[in-house]
């Protein structure tokens, strides 16, 4: 029924590129990168995702419809995080509760 | 009420209203990722709280950040990367009709997330014996009063994330549960491991939040102490 079974093979070996991106992502936390560190944590994070929804949620096979709302998703939480973030840097008047 | 075109018996892998497996099989994959955009959408809130909060307040978030436990967090980040290639294994399994794999690699990813749900419970214990509840108790040493109330911020996050993502956990083990039962009595014996199918995706990410969380609560700017 399923179209495409992926091999064991395929599966341990992102699942070890996810046990090394993990360990590089934590390693990388003591060395001191400046405003970059935080671009480091995420583009690991970023990385470990993709491979999650690719391989391990067979993103790779599915169709163009569940990728389009995958696609769609990640649109939205980036308007989410993006404009908000664009205000709190442009508009110093934009109050936040708690400050 | 079947009419003539659609006229089948009905199984579990297709029902009366759709015309082929493949088609039933398209729509409930569709709708589970439905279903997790709307759950990104639910933590991408909070995750858009920690950052304005961590942009306002980055020292004290550092700080706070560094009584965290770093081993412990990554040894709980490869116990979840364990689950989530045993859980995609049982996905395999189900695809091939073996029911024993089956249900051999559901067990294996509930006691994984069992562990990290043991690794999380001894994490929040030692934050409650060192007072960084966010509360009237709560005591950071080292730092000035107006910096304890930024603290408890950090705090107030950290709870609220982890807690929503040991939730999502515990959801996530009743389902495996769930699984496990109709695994053993044969349902996906025959093809169909939608279900199986379904509940991976979720597995899955729940740890993508955590691959998220990991970082962003317990890795900030540790090259400072």
């Amino acid at each position: 029924m399923s179209a495409h079974v992926d091999s064991v093979k395929t599966y341990v070996l992102v699942f070890l590129a996810l046990i090394c991106l993990t360990v590089a992502t934590t390693a990388v936390a003591f060395v001191n990168l400046g405003a970059f560190s935080v671009v480091a944590a995420l583009g690991i994070a970023t990385c470990k995702m993709l491979l999650v929804a690719l391989f391990f949620m067979h993103v790779r096979h599915s169709s163009m419809l569940t990728r389009l709302i995958v696609l769609g998703g990640l649109l939205w939480l980036a308007i989410l995080l993006l404009l908000t973030l664009g205000d709190m840097v442009s508009r110093g008047w934009v109050g936040v509760p708690g400050r | 009420m079947a009419s003539e075109s659609h006229a089948h018996e009905e199984t579990l892998a297709l029902r009366e209203q759709f015309e082929t497996e493949a088609q039933q099989k398209d729509a409930s994959t569709l709708g589970m990722w439905i279903f997790l955009i709307t759950e990104v959408m639910f933590f991408g809130g909070m995750f858009l709280a920690y950052t304005v909060y961590r942009r306002i307040y980055p020292e004290v978030f550092a700080l706070a950040s560094s009584s965290l436990n770093v081993y412990i967090g990554a040894a709980n980040t490869v116990v979840l990367l364990c689950s989530s290639l045993t859980m995609v294994l049982a996905v395999r399994a189900a695809q091939l009709g073996k029911t024993k794999a089956i249900v051999a690699f559901l067990i294996l990813t509930l006691i994984l997330g069992g562990v990290f749900l043991g690794v999380k419970a001894y994490e929040w214990n030692e934050k409650f014996e060192e007072h960084h509840i966010p509360g009237a108790s709560f005591h950071f040493e080292g730092m000035s009063p107006d910096q304890q109330a930024h603290a408890q911020l950090f705090f107030s996050l950290y709870f609220a994330m982890t807690g929503l993502h040991a939730l999502h956990m515990i959801i996530g083990a009743g389902l495996l549960l769930y699984l496990i039962v109709h695994a053993r009595r044969g349902v996906y014996a025959n093809g169909y491991d939608t279900p199986v199918d379904l509940i991976g995706l979720y597995w899955h990410f729940v740890d993508i939040i955590w691959i998220f969380l990991f970082p962003l609560l317990y890795l900030i700017d540790r090259h400072m102490r």
